[in-house]
């Protein structure tokens, strides 16, 4: 039986805001394992780098070609070490564009 | 309250404000094309705060998932926030009581936690609200505002701004990849893992939420053990 969306969005909430309250609350002292500081310090990166690719290629609606542009662009400023906004608005603009090549010579 | 504080706290808040205006604004677009209502897109946005764990969320939610699944996945990819957590109660003023702990705490993101961080010394709990007064409404109204206008964004702008969350995640682990070999590791190692679980025959029928525990929870965890990082300096 699918749950009622309310349901999953209270689990969301909840799992959330008591990830970023235990430690304020109970854990007033440090962390001192070097392997779960480790741990800790490489989550976000293996969490966003595995949700990026490659969902990025089957998100828009012109299918792998236009996704694999708005990726490539993306990659490129953001090596540049532009901002979250720009890198977003140029992989944007990417599919834009190649979307529009794209219908031209179809 | 300390209410010069809670004003600097304000102004940091603006860019963050605005940031998040235009990130929510993607997450309202997409909340509507997984099925979602406006309502229940905004809500998720006021009690989450939260942009990976909620764009998983609503996948989750569109796939009728299980909620032990929704769990987990939230779990796992807010992980970074009990990180943050931990720091911040380092942080704060001493003597600063659990109610104060219990309300800074609802706004840890990466953003209101990278200016409370960068702050002289011991902060007070008033700096964060007054981040948070700003952030918060930020983040709401920009989902509010794609919620209702993702109707009526033709299709070709719909699909242009798909990508943006993706460009977004970019351009938080590219640059310290570029600095750190561990890291770029564990993005190349990372992205490897879910290309496995989107095209391996059987394994391509594992659901998105359990695909990036199993491969977060293993690549931070070969990481971490071969990559151990440094006492001082890389972990900020």
């Amino acid at each position: 039986m699918k749950p009622n969306v309310y349901i999953y969005i209270l689990v969301m909430a909840g799992v959330t805001y008591l990830i970023r309250m235990l430690p304020l609350v109970l854990f007033k002292k440090e962390i001192t394992s070097s392997y779960v500081k480790s741990f800790l310090y490489y989550v976000p990166y293996a969490c966003l780098a595995a949700m990026t690719f490659p969902a990025i290629l089957t998100a828009t609606a012109g299918g792998i070609i236009s996704g694999a542009a708005g990726l490539i662009v993306a990659l490129i400023a953001a090596y540049r070490e532009k901002s979250l906004l720009t890198v977003a608005l140029f992989a944007c603009a990417a599919v834009f564009v190649v979307e529009r090549i794209m219908g031209f010579l179809m | 309250m300390n209410k010069s504080a809670f004003q600097k706290g304000l102004k940091d808040g603006i860019p963050i404000g605005l940031g998040y205006f235009a990130v929510s604004f993607t997450f309202g677009i997409m909340a509507i094309q997984a099925g979602l209502s406006a309502l229940q897109a905004v809500l998720i946005s006021l009690t989450n705060l939260t942009s990976a764990g909620q764009f998983a969320g609503i996948g989750i939610i569109a796939a009728s998932g299980s909620l032990w699944e929704m769990a987990l996945t939230q779990l796992v990819i807010n992980l970074r926030y009990c990180l943050m957590s931990f720091s911040l109660s380092q942080k704060l003023e001493k003597g600063v009581s659990n109610g104060h702990r219990l309300t800074v705490a609802f706004g840890v993101t990466d953003e209101i936690f990278g200016v409370s961080a960068s702050q002289e010394g011991r902060i007070s709990p008033w700096y964060n609200y007054g981040v948070m007064c700003v952030a918060i409404p930020g983040w709401t109204l920009g989902t509010l505002a794609g919620a209702v206008s993702g109707n009526l964004l033709p299709d070709f702008m719909v699909s242009a701004l798909s990508v943006a969350i993706y460009g977004m995640f970019l351009a938080v682990i590219i640059p310290p990849a570029k600095k750190n070999r561990a890291v770029l590791g564990v993005v190349i190692g990372a992205m490897a893992v879910s290309t496995l679980f989107a095209t391996v025959p059987v394994l391509n029928k594992v659901s998105t939420g359990f695909v990036i525990i199993i491969t977060t929870v293993l690549v931070a965890g070969i990481a971490a053990y071969f990559c151990p990082i440094e006492e001082k300096g890389e972990a900020d």
